[in-house]
């Protein structure tokens, strides 16, 4: 059935084929609460079931039972440690402000483009190269409209906004090419501003993106 | 007995003849709650089709990779049109006219509190659905999406008039939602009939009681928010400017507040319609009537806790992530809550599968699908996964759909022999059920998969590469499939409208008040109104239909001609009041034709017409309320049952009183969202300097303009108190017209004082302010005038007093609001030189 969809889950923009820790925690949040939403499901689904026949006899409790015991004892449980465990894996995702990391890349976004601004002055379009293994700050902004900074397999969007900077911190382990897509609508072709991100061993880093540079020159 | 030997068919007749509507063209004077409420009902499913439509056409888009069949300028209209649609012009006007239709039949009147009010909210819902409407068919329609983010939605990225068009009309639309909220509000808790105390009130009035107060609350930030953003738009005061000063998340802020209890706005009237229908099909009372009267209004108090969770991916504090992270999972409580209730009713019960049931376990199988998708986006790590996907897209509609269009469809075919009086059939409607339940899987089910492989909201197509096509495919063809359902659907219905039997009166054996009203409805429901003496009528109190078509009840005859019903105390439902009900006018109709003029000027920056158009709408209401109240005292009358009441307007409190004391509640809401706009642009916005924006005026200017309006409200207070005699209740009067209109200069001077509010949105904001209050002493000013004319011609006395008593509300409203307004001004700018 799944590889009919279209190869189960992964696809270029697919936050279910993670590759890095971050995007991973955020897939494992989702099996698991996938799972648990499955069987919340399937416990009220018996229980509509069952009312419709004559097993209804044996789900006559006392009404205090349903209400305070299904309606509110049950979701506050379970929400409680869904929020704790939530709480806890934003917190690891979050980039700690007092810390930057060594490397810092400006991300401009406008209609309809990304424009990726390294330290040493290199700057390209729609084409973000990073050091494997190591911490990247990114700075988020718009020169316009709102957009959104979102590379699936790496991690979460956040929004760039102008007159506002968003820092998010990306950490790439696997060398590879991976797809970024704008998640907020930003006008007429919102539908076409996607960018790539390469991640290079560290070693290769610095002559690559100079590489890099060059080709989108000559281009 | 009150039935004065007079036979039912008498009573109908002379009944009939107060009642009556005038035919042909007289159908637009129209103001009763049957003919207002099917009107509602029947355009909202007509902006269905139309919605409809824009989805079948943005499935056919998207169905695979190489679709070119509309662009993205058309796209990005048919996507921000369908959503407009569904939400403005489809869900909220269906369950007013829902509400109109039936909560009088439910609580035992003849009519809502306010019928022209009803009618006047209609045509504004028409007029201002066709500019939408039209500004799509000649493909100018609003294309920024249905949350219209700036700067995208403003001047430089939207110059042309599509965002205008939203704006504008979405804003006429609202005037609607908001009448119909204090309409709503006021007859339930006024407007029922003797013995129904709020212990008895069907659980239905309950939910559409607290679903009156949300829109009360929750719709004015919106309307506050457009109105800033047209004034940008059109001249340029930067309110979302970040160039200037302003901020775009502040638009997000005033539009969340709104969207986010919108959303159970659309879903709490569908859950009344639940709760009632359920416990019937079920043989068994509702379980936990109090459990759930408890757990909407805390529905209703969280629900305006956690706008944010929209905005979990625009980088606000880790703090509040984490409180609104909560919240939005906090919410689930009181949801359970009904979900379990319902269970139990069904448990305790012995459930019959006809087909409202049929849809009703279809609403639980979506819903709890999309509640628990709802859990998981309140997740915040996972939010910024998912937002602005397509599994938000699927997340949506399955609330949306599972949690209104199934419980309204359950509704029609419940309610559907109380409209008609004929039988209901359920052969072509079970197929129908099929086709909508199965196509709504087809389509949306995927679609999380889709989301979370990465596909975003709101694009026209998609690269190959991206492994969505099969998706999609799959998608678009459950669309049609569901699409095939609604049609169907919509046959089934025209099919028992013109051939089903015609039913006995009571066909499910229910227990609410609405079945004891003969068929076809008689304009003025019941021949008298019963009296109470139990949460489930028709159960208790046997032979009750029969009783009332006797006369046995309360205000069983026609006087003088007048249409009558009665107003009850709050909460124990004892009758204090005799209403008399206005006849069918063409006044609603020509003041919607006058307000739709005012919008139509600014839409097309004609403010000179605007301002005609704002003129003949301000006169025709003061026309309409001209011809309200009387001018002697008739004092106690019979009112069936040995009773005796007062008409209305000898009351201190009539129904009006309380239409403006919601309104105000409304005002407030609008006001607090422009408090929350200063501060938020003090506080939160980024930028060093805040401009000195000295008003040019010395701060005593600003105590004298308290002082002013304080007196004013003293004036009043003892206008109130002298109402006997008429000297010196006109010459009081007279001093506070005085005051008010120094308080209007001076408020004048000062928004010329001001400092360009085209520089910076602080200043913007400050003049929004200034003339906030201004507009507000000039209404004060003209409601003075008016009360003054009425005492002249004998519209106030001792016993009629309400008048000055609604005047001294407003009075007290501005003024507060002129004290805390200018004192934020002052905090705003500190030093005047
Ligand atoms: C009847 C079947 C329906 C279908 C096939 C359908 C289809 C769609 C599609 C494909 C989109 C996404 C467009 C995009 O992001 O590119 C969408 C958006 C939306 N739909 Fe529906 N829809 C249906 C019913 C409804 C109903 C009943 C409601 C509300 C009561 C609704 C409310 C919305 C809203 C608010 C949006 C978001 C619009 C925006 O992004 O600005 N839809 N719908
Ligand atoms: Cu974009
Ligand atoms: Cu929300």
């Amino acid at each position: 059935m799944l590889p009919l969809l279209g190869t189960g889950c992964d696809g270029p923009l697919s936050s279910l084929d993670p590759a890095s820790p971050q995007a991973s925690a955020v897939a494992d949040l989702w099996w698991i609460m996938l799972v648990g939403s499955g069987l919340v499901f399937l416990l009220v689904m018996t229980l509509l079931t069952l009312a419709f026949t004559s097993a209804r006899r044996y789900l006559r409790r006392p009404h205090a039972i349903y209400i305070l015991g299904g309606g509110l004892v049950f979701p506050a449980t379970v929400l409680s440690v869904l929020l704790a465990y939530a709480l806890f894996t934003g917190e690891r995702l979050l980039a700690d402000p007092a810390r930057p990391a060594a490397l810092r890349v400006q991300a401009m976004a406008a209609q309809w483009q990304w424009t990726f601004r390294y330290a040493s002055g290199i700057e390209m379009s729609d084409r973000l190269v990073l050091p494997a293994g190591q911490p990247v700050d990114i700075a988020i902004s718009s020169q316009d409209v709102i957009h959104s900074f979102w590379i699936p397999r790496l991690g979460g969007k956040i929004d760039a906004l102008p007159g506002r900077i968003h820092v998010m911190r990306i950490i790439s382990e696997q060398v590879g090419t991976y797809a970024g897509a704008c998640a907020e609508f930003c006008g007429l072709n919102h539908a076409g501003m996607y960018f790539t991100v390469e991640v290079v061993p560290l070693a290769e880093f610095e002559t690559v993106l100079r590489q890099a540079m060059d080709e989108t020159r000559s281009n | 007995m009150a039935a004065s030997g007079k036979s039912a068919l008498l009573r109908h007749k002379d009944l009939q003849r107060a009642w009556c509507n005038p035919p042909g063209w007289g159908r637009l004077a129209a103001v009763n709650h049957s003919i207002i409420g099917r009107r509602f009902i029947l355009t909202a499913l007509a902006f269905f089709a139309i919605g409809g439509l824009l989805a079948m056409l943005l499935r056919a888009q998207l169905a695979t990779s190489r679709s070119a069949f509309v662009g993205p300028e058309i796209y990005n209209q048919f996507f921000t049109m369908h959503g407009t649609v569904m939400m403005f012009l489809f869900a909220i006007p269906l369950f007013e006219g829902l509400a109109m239709y039936l909560l009088p039949k439910m609580l035992g009147s003849r009519d809502m509190a306010f019928p022209r009010l009803s009618a006047y909210g209609y045509w504004c819902y028409v007029l201002g659905g066709s500019i939408l409407v039209v500004a799509l068919a000649i493909g100018y329609a609003p294309d920024s999406g249905w949350f219209m983010y700036t700067p995208l939605s403003s001047k430089p990225y939207t110059p042309g008039i599509n965002s205008d068009v939203w704006l504008i009309g979405i804003t006429f639309v609202e005037i609607s939602a908001i009448s119909a909220a204090v309409e709503i509000a006021v007859s339930i808790l006024r407007i029922r009939t003797g013995g129904m105390s709020l212990q008895r009130l069907p659980i239905f009035a309950w939910y559409m009681l607290v679903t009156a107060f949300m829109i009360l609350v929750g719709f004015p930030p919106l309307i506050l928010g457009s109105i800033l953003l047209e004034v940008e738009r059109a001249f340029g005061w930067p309110f979302f400017d970040p160039t200037r000063g302003g901020d775009p998340l502040l638009w997000q802020h005033l539009f969340w507040m709104f969207g986010h209890p919108e959303v159970y706005i659309i879903f709490l009237p569908a859950a009344g319609a639940i709760s009632t229908i359920l416990p019937v099909l079920s043989r068994q009372r509702l379980i936990g009537y109090s459990w759930l009267v408890a757990s909407i209004i805390a529905l209703g108090f969280i629900s305006f806790g956690l706008w944010v969770h929209h905005m979990f991916t625009t980088g606000l504090p880790h703090l509040s992530l984490a409180f609104f992270s909560a919240a939005s999972l906090l919410v689930v409580i009181p949801t359970s809550v009904q979900i379990f209730s319902w269970l139990a009713t069904l448990v305790m019960g012995r459930p019959q599968l006809k087909l409202p049931m049929l849809y009703i376990l279809g609403f639980f199988f979506v819903f709890v699908m999309g509640g628990l998708t709802g859990v998981m986006v309140g997740v915040v790590p996972f939010d910024w996964q998912a937002h602005d996907t397509h599994f938000v897209v699927a997340h949506l509609h399955y609330v949306l759909v599972g949690g209104f269009v199934f419980p309204m469809l359950a509704a029609a075919y419940y309610w559907l022999p109380r409209f008609t009086g004929r039988q209901a059939q359920h052969r072509l409607g079970l197929v129908a059920f099929w086709l909508i339940f199965l196509g709504f899987h087809g389509t949306f089910f995927l679609m999380h998969l889709t989301g979370l492989r990465g596909m975003p909201r709101r694009i026209f197509t998609y690269p190959v590469e991206m492994n969505w096509d099969v998706l999609n495919l799959i998608s678009s063809m459950g669309s049609f499939v569901m699409a095939a359902g609604f049609a169907l659907f919509v046959v089934d219905i025209i099919l028992q409208l013109r051939f089903a039997p015609r039913s006995c009166r009571n066909p499910w054996q229910a227990d609410t008040l609405e079945w004891t009203v003969p068929g076809p409805v008689p304009l003025y429901n019941f021949a008298a109104l019963p009296h109470i003496r139990s949460r489930y009528p028709l159960k208790a109190q046997s032979g009750l239909a029969l009783k009332l078509a006797t006369g046995d009840g309360y205000l069983p005859e026609v006087r003088h001609g007048w249409m009558e019903t009665l107003s009850v105390d709050m909460v124990s439902g004892r009758p204090d009041q005799i209403v008399l009900l206005p006849k069918p006018t063409y006044l609603p109709f020509f003041a919607a034709l006058a307000t739709a003029v005012f919008f139509l000027g600014a839409l097309f920056k004609i403010y000179g017409l605007a301002l005609a158009g704002l003129a003949t709408a301000m006169t025709l209401f003061l026309v309409w309320a001209w011809h309200s109240g009387l001018q002697r005292d008739y004092g106690a009358l019979p009112a069936g049952l040995g009773l005796s009441l007062p008409l209305h307007a000898e009351t201190e409190r009539p129904p009006a009183w309380w239409a403006m004391a919601f309104t105000l509640v409304a005002d407030g809401t609008m006001f607090a969202s422009l408090l929350f706009g200063g501060i938020f642009l003090l506080v939160v916005t980024p930028g060093e300097v805040q401009p000195a924006i000295a008003s040019g005026a010395a701060m005593w200017l600003d105590i004298v303009i308290i002082g002013l309006l304080a007196g004013a409200v003293f004036a009043m207070r003892r206008t109130v108190r002298a109402v006997a005699t008429p000297a010196p209740r006109q010459r009081l009067i007279g001093i506070a017209f005085v005051q008010q209109l120094l308080a209007a200069a001076l408020l004048v001077y000062l928004i010329r004082a001001a400092p360009d509010a085209k520089a910076h949105a602080v200043h913007a904001l400050s003049t929004a302010m200034l003339w906030y209050l201004a507009l507000h002493v000039m209404v004060a000013l003209v409601m003075t005038g008016f009360t003054i004319a009425r005492g002249r011609c004998g519209y106030i006395s001792a016993t009629r007093s309400a008048e000055p008593r609604i005047l001294l509300l407003w009075y007290t409203y501005v003024a507060l609001a002129g004290l805390i307004g200018l004192a934020l001004l002052r905090l705003i700018s500190p030093v005047a030189p």
